[in-house]
């Protein structure tokens, strides 16, 4: 794009910012850091969040939990598929941003498809996993005895850097199909397509606070997830030896669950199924006497 | 009498709880100096009882002689509480049984049904005491209080109790035809509050007759009155208590529940025909070691 | 409106029961045991032994080996070879019937093992006989049955063994933690090396034997007694594939931080603190019974034990009454004595704890009431302990005593009882009573916690999955959702 041409309109650049509590606030520490494309060009300044953000992001998704939780499942079925729906409609748009970044545009139409795939999956999900997982069991005293699934709470979200729509879209929608909040710290090296995902959400019907996304440097942000005593759980995909030692150290703080899924689950064109959802649930057993 | 209040007080009953709860009382294990003692009081606590069609004075008499001599062997032995008869024996079981501390019970108010015009339940009750009888065994009407009819339910053991004067009265809730365990604490609480000086669980006549469930549920019923007034009202149950083991897991259970002091005969009764031959059996094998046959026991 | 009256029942004079006692010599102890490795009872490496005594009469009952890093090592091998060798190539059907045959000689010899529990850890003889060994026998039954059906617990998903299983577990329920931890294990094809608790370690050195007995393949259960040091060697040797815990919070978040970052898997089941509540439209009398149960049960010594009460303001006054009178009817003393309702404190050291938790609690202002009965002189011992008007913020309130306490506070609307239940970094169980089906299962449904007693409490049974949320702990025992903590599950494919 020439910028000297008279003819030439000058094009409006988007500023990227980070989605906490249903808003498109800049991080509070005032700091970014650049997105750059495959041969060096700057493409965007994304915000640098910081701890401060990580802190306001679990206080949002605290509030937001109950509503989200008790929302039935057909309704945050219906929710995801809107998600879908949207993400649908601005197809282009991502995969120009994923392929801005290096990824062919290709590969990137089909990282972009998949990502919407497993929004239709999981949206199909949300009202099923419950009735698979639950059970009524058999004791042997004169009680009612049933086990079901229930979510975890406020889940820190730490995807892949690449591929970086696909991999935050793997993560996020088990654990939203299952009724719990997130904050997701995005991609490092390709964090367009999930910056610009958060607009999505935001058009998609979901509950101001259920969805929280940050960009900025995991170096700085993940002893931050897994050390806080108000998140309940990590769900993290390819981290390094190093990073999963110290997520998994810190997380005995409070004992959040830490959760890994294979990076070959991130890239599958097959859905990663029931799994996920259920490594975010918490089973509750009630009983109570069957008498007169 | 009005209801108001009696019935808000009565609670909840979860029966699988209070099937929990009597489990618990069968576990205690009574051995040695706490079984014999046990057994004797247990004995001193029988309503002896004869209630059949083909009663006659006869056999009376020899209820009553019985009641006054147990065992020949074992001349220490505490009597029982009661002899309990319908109330045209009446007459003759006061004879028998003269001053000797026996008291005299009569079933009244058209027993086991109840089925009658309350003005000749009432005339058969003032009888039943002008004969003698110092205590008298009602029924109430099951049928009006399943219909709901608390008010004359309470009304007629109001009447009942009148016609008592210094007689004592036993209100049968006739458990076995409540069908249920809140029913069971309704009819008590009601009773109690009327008046009754003792509350029973059966005719003997209807299945089931007591069960320890629902005699938990009186003593419950019995503790809170207790514990919210201050009055103090008895407990009898009665049919199916055929030995001394089921006999003495209700004495754990009447201890647990309402402490040391009611374990009298002035408070608590054992409605049984068969009991006391079982207890003397088992107070005879306690004293000489060695099991015994029944044959060595009479079976008037 | 209660009216005032002082109409006490009298519970201390009068009839009583006699001492009813089990003969200690049914526990049939020997003066040592050794380790069980390999299928084969072993002297320590070290040559070392402890002693195991009796709470309640401070005896000694037998000398114990005490395992260190080079017995866990060779356990581990052992239990690597049976893995590899037999336990997950024989048939799953064989797999299940030694647990079959498990099952069936507890039940034979369950006198004996009830009695040596209550010997070895002080729990009343009617809970180790009642409760304990046939839960014990009905972990090992039901279990059996799963061996060869796995494939119809997790449709859609494959399942297999995770290897060698490492196991800890407590002082509290020595033989059906033993239980609990094994059955599921060896039922889903893994091998085990377990550690029973430092002062209760007969009942597991018991089932070694009853193990040989059954002639389950050597290897495949190896049990090491030992301390805490002996724990840690299982936690830390690099060829145990998964960990299992039970046990207090802080050793359970030092086992999470030890295994960070090696692939080992790990379940806890930790600390509890869970509220019962009562409500003024409850079942009283069985409500009181459940409170009982709640936090007297084995002495307290019960990670799920409802030992806090809430109760609603309007029916408090005749709930304590009616609690207080229910504990004087409790017998505390002699565990081997049938009539026995609340056995010794498991140790001195449990017994000092308890005992600083009673100075706090009263140092802090709430109102203490312990029943009359008398304790015997020798042994350790704590009468059932109520304390009124505590509040959210007493230590007594928030933090796990694990002893017969209980701190009694008051709410008046169903919002502030769900939100005082759900104040604690625990969330393993709770309890609700109401007799109004809406409102138990809105309460049910809002407490954070792995199992929820509704009208009942304390009530566990196999098929039942038990576990916490928050810091009580990760993963479920029992049931179906039990058997996940054994298998690795993967998802089949097909057309997702």
């Amino acid at each position: 794009m020439s910028r000297n041409s008279p003819d030439k309109r000058l094009s409006v650049a988007k500023t990227y910012k980070l989605y906490i509590g249903g808003k498109f606030p800049r991080t509070e520490s005032g700091r970014t850091f650049e997105a750059r494309s495959h041969s060096g060009d700057l493409l965007a300044n994304l915000c640098r969040a910081s701890r401060k953000d990580l802190r306001e992001a679990v206080v949002v998704a605290r509030k937001a939990f109950p509503g989200w939780a008790k929302r039935s499942g057909y309704n945050r079925g219906q929710i995801l598929y809107r998600i879908a729906e949207m993400m649908e409609g601005r197809i282009d748009q991502l995969v120009n941003e994923v392929s801005s970044q290096g990824v062919s545009p290709q590969k990137a139409l089909k990282e972009v498809e998949t990502s919407i795939e497993r929004f239709v999956h999981y949206a199909g999900w949300a009202d099923k996993y419950a009735q698979v997982h639950s059970s009524v069991n058999p004791v042997s005293s004169s009680h009612f005895n049933f086990s079901v699934p229930e979510p975890m709470g406020i889940v820190g979200i730490i995807p892949p850097n690449e591929p970086s729509l696909l991999g935050l879209a793997t993560l996020l929608a088990p654990a939203l199909a299952g009724g719990n909040v997130t904050i997701s710290l995005v991609s490092e090296t390709r964090p367009l397509a999930p910056a610009t995902f958060a607009e999505i959400l935001h058009s998609s019907d979901v509950p101001p606070g259920v969805v929280n996304i940050l960009t900025g440097f995991r170096k700085e942000l993940l002893p931050d997830f897994s050390t806080h005593m108000d998140v309940n759980a990590i769900l993290a995909a390819d981290l390094s030896t190093k990073e999963k030692k110290l997520t998994e150290e810190n997380s005995a703080l409070n004992l959040k669950r830490v959760v890994h899924l294979p990076s070959k689950a991130i890239s599958a064109t097959d859905n990663p199924g029931l799994s996920p959802i259920l490594s975010l649930q918490e089973t509750k057993t009630t009983w109570h006497p069957i008498g007169t | 009498m009005s209801l108001s209040g009696t019935l808000a007080n009565t609670p909840p009953i979860d029966s699988v709880g209070v099937a929990e709860r009597v489990a618990r009382f069968s576990t205690r294990s009574i051995k040695k100096t706490s079984k014999m003692e046990a057994l004797k009081l247990a004995l001193s606590m029988i309503d002896l009882t004869t209630l059949e069609g083909k009663d006659t004075e006869d056999k009376v008499r020899r209820l009553c002689y019985k009641a006054r001599h147990l065992h020949v062997d074992l001349p220490d032995l505490p009597t029982v509480a009661a002899v309990c008869v319908y109330p045209t024996m009446v007459k003759v079981a006061r004879e028998e049984l003269n001053d000797c501390g026996v008291k005299v019970a009569a079933v009244a108010t058209s027993f086991p049904s109840g089925q009658d015009d309350l003005s000749l339940r009432i005339r058969q009750t003032k009888g039943a005491v002008r004969h003698g009888a110092q205590e008298i065994d009602m029924v109430i009407s099951r049928g009006r209080f399943l219909a709901g009819d608390y008010q004359y339910v309470t009304d007629e053991i109001v009447a009942v109790k009148e016609a008592c004067g210094e007689a004592h009265l036993k209100v049968i809730l006739e458990t076995g035809e409540l069908y249920t365990l809140e029913n069971v604490r309704k009819a008590s609480d009601i009773a109690i509050h009327a008046g009754a000086d003792f509350i029973k669980t059966s005719t003997g006549k209807v299945q089931p007759a007591a069960t320890m469930e629902v005699t938990l549920v009186m003593l419950e019923a019995i503790r809170d009155h207790f514990q919210e007034t201050g009055k103090i009202v008895g407990m009898k149950p009665a049919g199916g208590i055929s030995n001394s083991k089921i006999a003495i897991r209700y004495l754990v259970m009447l201890r647990e529940t309402l402490g040391n002091r009611w374990l009298t005969p002035k408070l608590f009764r054992f409605g049984a025909s068969s009991l006391a031959n079982d207890l003397l059996m088992q107070i005879v094998k306690q004293s000489s070691g060695v099991y015994q046959s029944s044959n060595y026991f009479s079976i008037d | 409106m209660a009216k005032k009256h002082s109409n006490k029942l009298d519970f201390d004079t009068g009839w009583h029961y006699d001492p009813a006692p089990e003969s200690p010599e049914l526990a049939k102890l020997k003066d040592s045991y050794d380790l069980f490795i390999d299928g084969k009872f072993v002297k320590p490496t070290s040559g070392k032994y402890f002693d195991t005594t009796s709470p309640s009469s401070q005896k000694t009952l037998a000398k114990v080996a005490e395992a260190d890093k080079r017995d866990v090592a060779k356990a581990v091998t052992a239990a690597r070879k049976a893995y590899e060798g037999t336990w997950s190539r024989i048939r799953p059907s064989e797999r299940g019937k030694y647990l079959f045959r498990i099952a069936r000689v507890i039940q034979e010899r369950s006198r004996e093992l009830a009695v040596t529990e209550s010997l070895d850890g002080g729990k009343p003889i009617r809970e180790s006989r009642d409760i304990d060994l046939p839960l014990v026998a009905a972990h090992f039954f039901y279990h059996a049955g799963w061996a060869d059906k796995l494939s119809y617990a997790f449709p859609g998903r494959k399942v297999g063994p995770v290897g060698v299983a490492g196991q800890i577990i407590p002082w509290n329920f020595p033989l059906l933690m033993a239980a609990w931890k094994i059955a599921p294990a060896l039922a889903t094809g893994n091998t085990v090396v377990i550690k029973p608790a430092e002062t209760t370690p007969l009942t597991s050195l018991k089932l070694a034997e009853i193990l040989q007995e059954v002639d389950l393949p050597p290897g495949v259960v190896n049990i090491l007694t030992g301390a805490g040091s002996t724990g840690e060697c299982i936690v830390r040797h690099p060829d145990v594939d998964k960990i299992a815990f039970t046990g207090s919070t802080e050793v359970g978040k030092l086992i999470r931080k030890t295994l960070a970052g090696t692939d080992k898997r790990l379940t806890l089941e930790l600390g509890g603190k869970a509220a019962n509540i009562v409500f003024e439209d409850a079942a009283l009398d069985q409500a009181v019974e459940g409170i009982v149960n709640g936090i007297f049960f084995n002495q307290g010594h019960v990670c799920c034990a409802g030992s806090r009460l809430l109760v609603q303001e309007s029916i408090s006054e005749k709930i304590v009454r009616k609690l207080k009178d229910r504990m004087e009817t409790l017998v505390v003393g002699d565990p081997l004595d049938k009539n026995t309702d609340i056995g010794a404190i498991n140790s001195k050291e449990q017994l000092k704890k308890i005992q600083g938790y009673l100075k706090v609690g009263q140092r802090e202002g709430a109102e203490i009431f312990q029943t009359s009965c008398p304790l015997p002189k020798r042994g350790n011992w704590c009468p059932p302990t109520l304390f009124l008007n505590a509040s959210q913020s007493h230590r007594i309130s928030q933090e796990e005593i694990f002893g017969p306490v209980l701190a009694i506070q008051t709410f008046r609307t169903v919002d502030e009882a769900i939100e005082k239940a759900n104040n604690t970094p625990f969330g393993l169980s709770g309890g609700v009573w109401t007799d109004k089906g809406a409102k138990a299962f809105h309460v049910s449904e809002r407490i954070k916690a792995g199992v929820v007693w509704t009208n009942t409490f304390n009530k566990f049974d196999p098929a039942s999955p038990f576990g916490g949320y928050k810091e009580s702990g990760f993963g479920r025992e029992g049931g179906r959702h039990g058997l996940e903590a054994y298998l690795n599950i993967s998802e089949t494919g097909g057309n997702r």
